[in-house]
């Protein structure tokens, strides 16, 4: 590992961000068996968490890394992989929960599920059901710092490497060089477009090279390496900030689950996933904390709050209330409110 | 006494009025589209850019993706955008965008943000410009869930629709006719509008004639024929499509117990039939539509011709109906 380890504290807080998102993600999972039907598999009816879950394993440590940076007043869009981005940029844990399982007290009043998780409150605006439809809005919310002048705001923009096959990618990239907003790109690259590999479906080297060709500074970093993502993000972000116009970020990771929670990827060769798992950045991080001399106990006493965490959120989401059905009719739009037919 | 405050406009004109009031009035509106620093294509934001600036009125690349989600980020961080794509034909590389984020948004996050932008994007045939120019999308729009639909046809109604439009807090899809640029009228710009509410044009007893956009031309002198024969039309000009104003069409309908609906945009799955089948639901009155037929629209002037509805076509419709 070439990264430095930041301090103690600041490398613990990094763990337990990754820790928690694990910790709620592995909930989810769990809770999401027959909950959809895909990939051969029939819905039940009584998952808790209904319809497509894309879950974020393994790649923890690029949200962790990122939004250790940012402030409640930067904004964040999102993918459809979007529980990590939304955690780490400090939504309330139980809330999402209480919206996986479309409850009324979630984010969105159980009208979004884990497709739309968002928290506007925390500057996080939200997945997003479309591949590459956060860019434009991105550039878009950047487009308006800039207006408005909130100086020293910025907007990270989390996509994945099948969005740039899309057209909304070499917009937004244009865009925000055309007139140097203050965006951050972040391309996680799990390699992993639905339940086809990228690399067969990309020409060129991906998102770093698209990036320098609209003149836009590109880094790619082990995404896997929390301190490494960390360091670079705070590179970028402080050029970001200052002025400096767009960046991206383009983090080399691994899809360790399915494309969402049902389907167990064997369409894959299991010695690409046995390698990545060699790699995972929350085991990487651990050894390095401890290695730096962070006890066990400090460590295991993380991992324990996180599940704790989880599990009161678990219950607390099971014994709320659904929304009523009368909740499906508001907030569509407020001219014409009530006229339906 | 009130100080007059009406002046003979174009459409355009009333248009660029109705922006510069709302911009002088609220900060957070901007501009942002191809060629508008220019004035627009059509004209349409003459003279903006230079009074409120490029940051404000701002030129963009041919991106339409970028310009309706960037409409739609800024939206969600506090301004309040006019999103320009040119025509509504183009509007469609930006679909995306519209469909499945700015009138999703409000509702699919549970009413934590809010996209108050509006989205102009001319509609109608334009004179020999063929099938990827003269498109009338209202019925794609009226469809979708979250959005306000307008459609204007007077000078007066582009400059006080367009402000409403830009209040309502509401996504818009502002439906302008890509040839009625050059209509000239008397505006006030005092009178507001109210989105939601139609205008009766004449009064008759025979038949309701319910329309919109540019069509409206080709009814009314319809409906000057028809008056020669002693059948007086009760003529409305719908103006807003969503919401559209059932208080009025259904009472005029109840009135003269027949309804036709006429609309330069292909007959089949119009919006027409949505007024068509609701007015007959609510009063039993007869119905009919008359749309053009579902081609493409043709570059050479016999071609082009088999998509207009001129007024011999709406007035036998009418004598037809009343047979």
């Amino acid at each position: 590992m070439g990264s430095s380890i930041p301090p103690s504290g600041a490398g613990q807080a990094l763990y337990r961000t990754m820790v928690r998102i694990r910790a709620f993600e592995n909930a989810a999972e769990a809770a999401s068996q027959g909950g959809v039907s895909a990939y051969g598999q029939q819905a039940g009816g009584s998952a808790k968490v209904r319809g497509p879950l894309h879950l974020s394993t393994g790649q923890e440590a690029v949200p962790a890394g990122v939004c250790a940076h940012l402030r409640t007043s930067d904004y964040l869009t999102s993918t459809h992989r979007g529980h990590g981005h939304t955690l780490a940029k400090g939504a309330d844990l139980t809330r999402m929960i209480c919206e996986l399982f479309g409850k009324a007290t979630g984010f969105n009043g159980g009208k979004g599920g884990s497709m739309h998780i968002a928290d506007f409150s925390v500057g996080m605006l939200g997945a997003n059901g479309v591949v590459a439809a956060g860019l434009p809005i991105a550039v878009g919310a950047a487009h308006a710092q800039k207006i408005l002048q909130k100086k020293g705001d910025i907007t990270v923009c989390f996509f994945g490497d099948g969005a740039i096959n899309r057209g909304p990618f070499l917009e937004a990239l244009n865009w925000a060089r055309v007139y140097d907003l203050p965006v951050l790109f972040v391309c996680e690259d799990n390699r992993w477009s639905a339940t086809t590999a990228s690399g067969p479906m990309t020409a060129g080297e991906g998102a770093s090279v698209r990036a320098a060709s609209m003149d836009i500074a590109a880094t790619q970093v082990d995404g896997n390496d929390v301190f490494g993502v960390h360091e670079t993000a705070a590179r970028l972000v402080a050029e970001v900030r200052g002025g400096g116009g767009p960046r991206l970020l383009h983090a080399l990771t691994y899809r360790v689950k399915g494309h969402v929670s049902v389907d167990v990827a064997a369409y894959r060769d299991p010695a690409e996933l046995a390698a990545a798992l060699e790699t995972d950045p929350i085991a990487r991080a651990r050894g390095h904390l401890l290695a730096q001399g962070v006890s066990v106990a400090t460590l295991d006493a993380i991992e324990n709050a996180a599940r704790d965490e989880v599990d009161t959120a678990l219950a607390i989401a099971d014994a709320a209330p659904w929304p009523e059905p009368g909740d499906a009719f508001t907030d569509v739009q407020t001219t014409g409110a009530g006229q339906w037919h | 006494m009130a100080l007059m405050t009406t002046k003979e406009l174009s459409y355009s004109e009333a248009a660029v009025l109705a922006i510069q009031r709302e911009m002088e009035a609220d900060p957070r509106v901007v501009v942002l589209g191809e060629d508008v620093g220019r004035g627009g294509i059509f004209g349409q934001y003459k003279g903006l850019q230079q009074t409120f600036g490029a940051e404000r009125v701002i030129d963009t690349p041919i991106s339409e993706a970028a310009i309706m989600g960037a409409g739609v980020g800024m939206a969600l961080a506090g301004l309040r955008p006019v999103v320009e794509m040119r025509v509504v034909d183009f509007a469609l590389c930006g679909m995306d965008e519209l469909v499945n984020q700015a009138a999703k948004n409000r509702f699919m996050f549970g009413g934590q943000g809010r996209v108050p932008l509006v989205a102009r994007m001319p509609g109608g045939i334009w004179d020999a410009s063929a099938a990827q120019h003269s498109q009338s999308l209202e019925a794609w729009f009226v469809h979708l869930p979250g959005v306000v639909v307008v459609s204007p046809s007077t000078p007066q109604d582009n400059y006080s629709l367009l402000r409403a439009a830009l209040q309502c807090g509401d996504p818009v899809v502002y439906i302008e006719h890509k040839t009625l640029w050059g209509l000239r009228g008397e505006v006030d710009d005092d009178m507001a509008v109210p989105l939601g509410k139609a205008r009766r044009v004449r009064e008759g007893d025979a038949l309701t004639l319910v329309s919109w956009s540019k069509q409206m031309q080709a009814c009314a002198a319809a409906c000057d024929t028809l008056a020669a024969e002693g059948i007086a039309v009760d003529l409305i000009d719908l103006r807003t499509l969503w919401p559209w104003d059932r208080e009025t069409v259904l009472a005029s309908c109840a009135r003269t117990r027949r309804l036709l609906v006429v609309h330069e945009a292909v007959q089949v799955a119009g919006f027409g039939a949505e007024i068509a089948a609701s007015a007959a639901e609510a009063t039993g009155c007869r119905v009919a539509r008359l749309g053009a037929p579902r081609i493409p629209v043709g570059y050479a002037p016999v071609l082009e011709a088999e998509s207009r509805i001129g007024a011999d076509a709406i007035a036998a419709a009418a004598r037809k109906l009343l047979g």
